[in-house]
């Protein structure tokens, strides 16, 4: 046994007991940092995968910021927890059947010869001068350059959507529309009022009003 | 030597847990998007271990866009969870019955 597969059997137990904390603990901000540290080791193992870029891109974007909104929301929410955890023990038997159904049949897949060392023999690691962030931009802006612009699309669309749906027009508040702004006339704004120039007159009415 | 189905265990394994988060957290909304996030990642592990072992480096480009449509998924997700305690002032999902169907 060689010090890759060492390390990635340490950094697979992390991110199977890590995942198993997210979804078993009680408090849901324990259950983002577990989250966390379960991207973390992930992208450990990503790097033993040779995929360094994605394993940087794993840390900064889902670490970094998803992660972090998590936190933000979690945080900002105030759950009541009780209520929340209704149910948990009456799943827990049929939830652990289901996995275990799951992965007993998975690893009863991946072990026939299909799968095998001598169908699939571990490629030689690269040489010093391989750039993993260069075989992927070649590849993202020739062959797949269509869909990373969708993608781009996709992420414009996720800041208009989020944005759109937490949004609010609180009323109450002073706010110009410029639109009405433009289109007021004179006399909308001036009424001029007659009125006879002798001093029994008592009220001058000149009302300035302004636009609501 | 590490061989490929050990990844493909590793996947497997997390896609489980995944599984067992949906159906443990039902009621809670944050908890179940971090299950979809877990199951996710381990469908990344697979194509990751597949690209290495097949010598294809596609498969990190799709593992590029799935990273992509996670990240929006997530964000659009969190801000219907916060419109929705904005109105209903919970989020547990037995509550989130207005659209009788």
């Amino acid at each position: 046994m060689d010090f890759a597969q060492l390390a990635l059997y340490f950094y697979g137990t992390v991110l199977v007991a890590s995942a198993v904390a997210v979804v078993t603990l009680r408090n849901p901000v324990r259950s983002a940092l577990f989250l966390i540290l379960a991207f973390f080791s992930a992208a450990c193992v990503w790097i033993t995968l040779e995929a360094e870029f994605l394993a940087i891109v794993l840390v900064l974007v889902y670490v970094g910021a998803v992660m972090v909104l998590f936190l933000f929301i979690v945080m900002m929410l105030d759950i009541n927890l009780d209520r929340l955890r209704e149910g948990f023990t009456r799943y827990l038997p049929i939830g652990f059947l289901v996995a275990l159904v799951m992965v007993v049949e998975m690893i009863l897949v991946f072990s026939t010869d299909e799968f095998s060392v001598e169908q699939f023999p571990r490629p030689d690691p690269h040489l010093s001068d391989y750039s993993n962030v260069r075989e992927l931009g070649s590849l993202l802006y020739t062959t797949y350059v269509l869909p990373f612009e969708l993608a781009a699309l996709i992420l414009l669309v996720a800041i208009i959507a989020a944005i759109s749906l937490t949004h609010r027009r609180r009323s109450g508040t002073l706010h110009q529309n410029p639109a009405d702004q433009v289109k007021v006339k004179s006399s909308d704004r001036l009424r001029v009022v007659k009125m006879a120039a002798s001093p029994q007159v008592e009220q001058t009415e000149i009302t300035h009003e302004e636009e609501r | 030597m590490i061989p490929l189905t050990h990844y493909l265990i590793l996947g497997a394994i997390l896609f489980a847990i995944g599984i067992v988060g949906i159906f443990l957290n039902r009621k809670n909304v944050v908890i179940l998007l971090m299950s979809i996030e877990l199951m996710l990642l381990s469908v990344n592990i697979n194509f990751l271990a597949f690209s290495h072992y097949l010598g294809d480096p596609g498969g990190q480009v799709f593992v590029f866009f799935i990273l992509t449509v996670a990240a929006a998924e997530a964000a659009i997700g969190l801000a219907i969870l916060i419109a929705l305690f904005r109105n209903r002032r919970t989020i547990n999902v037995d509550d989130l019955d207005i659209l009788k169907g």
